[in-house]
């Protein structure tokens, strides 16, 4: 099945103005409608080697699976969306890729990644992270955070500790809670969003949410929405004159038209009798 | 570490190192700040401090607690803030903040063992006098990261809160040269500021540290700058400027 035409994608990834590395990795595939960006952590090139492992992992299986999978079904034996199947299949395969390298490869000792991946199909998508990398949707005019950080600071906002203003302030930054491969087992957060044409997604490392206000952030995907290649090197250049501190990855998905999934009397027949 | 300095008329006391999760003030001897003074309440304050952050909380006290000349009840500390209790004087220091400069290998992210950061954010949220366990952080692999925060919080400080964007020291604004609206001058203080027709030609004009800049966004013909045509690169804008764009011709002018 293909989306061909249905999203717009565009992508920036630097690594700011202080690290040497970028231990952030971003893949994409605008006619399958599959986005994974990761943000590796780790000593020497350890977070790079994670964040590689884990989008090229996901990427590479996911495109082959989509070829036979379809994501809207269920499927016969978990009972579960295919979408929810494939992304928790995937990243459970990501995990102990990584984890497996960081327990036999000294240099690789402890690596980890965040994760946040967007799979869209039938006028939805779902959305699957781990750890503080983020999925923003912009939608007339105006912009919401969709995923919620596994981080420390969330935890004390949703426990009232602090202030989501204080947390801006905090020097607490930096402390996930989920990572992918630093556990054998990780749970991936997945939920389902109803999509509109005109919408715009923002999938990005703390590197840029850390740096840049919401406020900023939503300026610019409004006003460079026609130029989505603009409008991501734009953000990544905020960030740098903010001060750059981590490395920066955003991808943009601009819903371009409505995408149902072909729904025709046979079809469904077909899938009673599956 | 973050650590508080005591004061009198100007006159250093004492340096008291935030180690504990809870660091309480008060005139009774029981308290971490023991100030003898009747102006101080039997237990006056506590602070709570969570990894590489700190929070006072007003105990009821009968003076109240004076931050930066502000009474408060509850505060998240920054650093240097002052807080008065009576005459004396507690300032805030927080050397992550203090040593950012050299911080930068160590800002890097870290995992939490979930447990352990419940630990955390439960004894920060009721105000228990239980002590909890250090929380740990998973050592994520980095040579200088090591097993417990308290330690990780003597080495290394993480990212310092993101400074607001360093505008360029002038103001700037666009005056039309022809078209309907000839003579009209157009302020350029958002980040961004867009011109020209949606769907013909637009390009916008960001506002960044070292100055102005215009950059084509869309449409078949590019903005021209002084005669000459842009290509998509970003242009850095000069006083007096002429921009020609869909049709109309405007001048880029520094404000003093």
């Amino acid at each position: 099945m293909t989306l061909s035409g249905a999203l717009e994608v565009a992508s920036c990834t630097d690594p700011g103005m202080v690290r040497s590395h970028n231990e952030d990795s971003i893949a994409s595939d605008g006619d399958q409608g599959l986005v994974v960006l990761a943000d590796g952590m780790g000593g020497y090139n350890a977070g790079e080697v994670a964040s590689g492992m884990a989008t090229t992992v996901i990427i590479t299986e996911l495109q082959q699976l989509l070829e036979k999978r379809v994501p809207y079904e269920i499927d016969a034996h978990s009972g579960k969306l295919v979408a929810h199947q494939l992304l928790h299949e995937q990243i459970a395969k990501a995990n102990t890729s990584i984890y497996q390298a960081a327990q036999t490869q000294p240099q690789y000792a402890g690596m980890g990644t965040t994760l946040v991946v967007a799979l869209f199909y039938d006028n939805k998508m779902t959305v699957a992270h781990i750890g503080d990398s983020r999925l923003y949707r912009l939608r007339g005019g105006e912009l919401r955070q969709v995923t919620k950080d596994h981080s420390l600071l969330q935890e004390q906002i949703d426990s009232g500790v602090i202030t989501p203003q204080q947390a801006r302030q905090s020097q607490n930054k930096n402390l996930v809670t989920r990572a992918l491969g630093i556990d054998p087992i990780v749970e991936a957060e997945i939920h389902d969003y109803e999509t509109q044409p005109e919408d715009i997604y923002l999938l990005c490392s703390d590197g840029l949410c850390d740096m840049v206000s919401d406020d900023d952030i939503g300026l610019a995907l409004q006003t460079l929405s026609s130029n989505l290649k603009l409008c991501a090197q734009h953000l990544v250049q905020t960030a740098n004159d903010n001060g750059g501190r981590d490395n920066i990855s955003v991808i943009l998905v601009r819903v371009l038209r409505d995408y149902p999934a072909p729904r025709s009397i046979v079809g469904k027949m077909m899938s009673w009798f599956k | 570490m973050a650590k508080l300095i005591l004061s009198m008329d100007g006159l250093v006391l004492k340096e008291i190192a935030l180690t504990k999760e809870r660091t309480t003030i008060g005139r009774k001897p029981h308290n971490d700040i023991q100030i003898d003074n009747l102006a101080v309440s039997g237990e006056h304050a506590v602070i709570v401090t969570i990894l590489q952050d700190s929070f006072l909380e007003d105990l009821g006290s009968t003076n109240g607690t004076v931050v930066n000349g502000q009474p408060i009840k509850k505060h998240f500390l920054q650093n240097s803030d002052i807080i008065e209790l009576g005459k004396y004087k507690l300032k805030y220091v927080n050397e992550a903040v203090a040593g950012q400069a050299k911080a930068a290998d160590f800002e890097k992210t870290m995992v939490l063992r979930p447990g352990s950061v419940k630990t955390a954010t439960a004894a920060a949220a009721a105000p228990a006098p239980a002590a909890a366990a250090v929380p740990v952080a998973a050592a994520a692999g980095a040579k200088n990261f090591s097993n417990t925060v308290a330690a990780q919080s003597a080495t290394g400080a993480p990212v310092a809160p993101p400074k607001p964007a360093a505008a360029p020291q002038k103001n700037a604004a666009l005056q039309l040269l022809s078209g309907a609206n000839a003579g009209k001058e157009l302020d350029l203080t958002k980040p961004l500021t867009t011109l020209g027709k949606p769907g013909v030609q637009v390009a916008v004009i960001t506002r960044r540290p070292q100055g102005f800049f215009i950059t084509h966004v869309e449409g078949a013909s590019f903005p021209v700058v002084n005669g000459k045509t842009l290509d998509a690169q970003a242009h850095s804008l000069n006083d007096h400027d002429v921009i020609e764009l869909a049709g109309v011709k405007m001048e880029f002018f520094l404000k003093t």
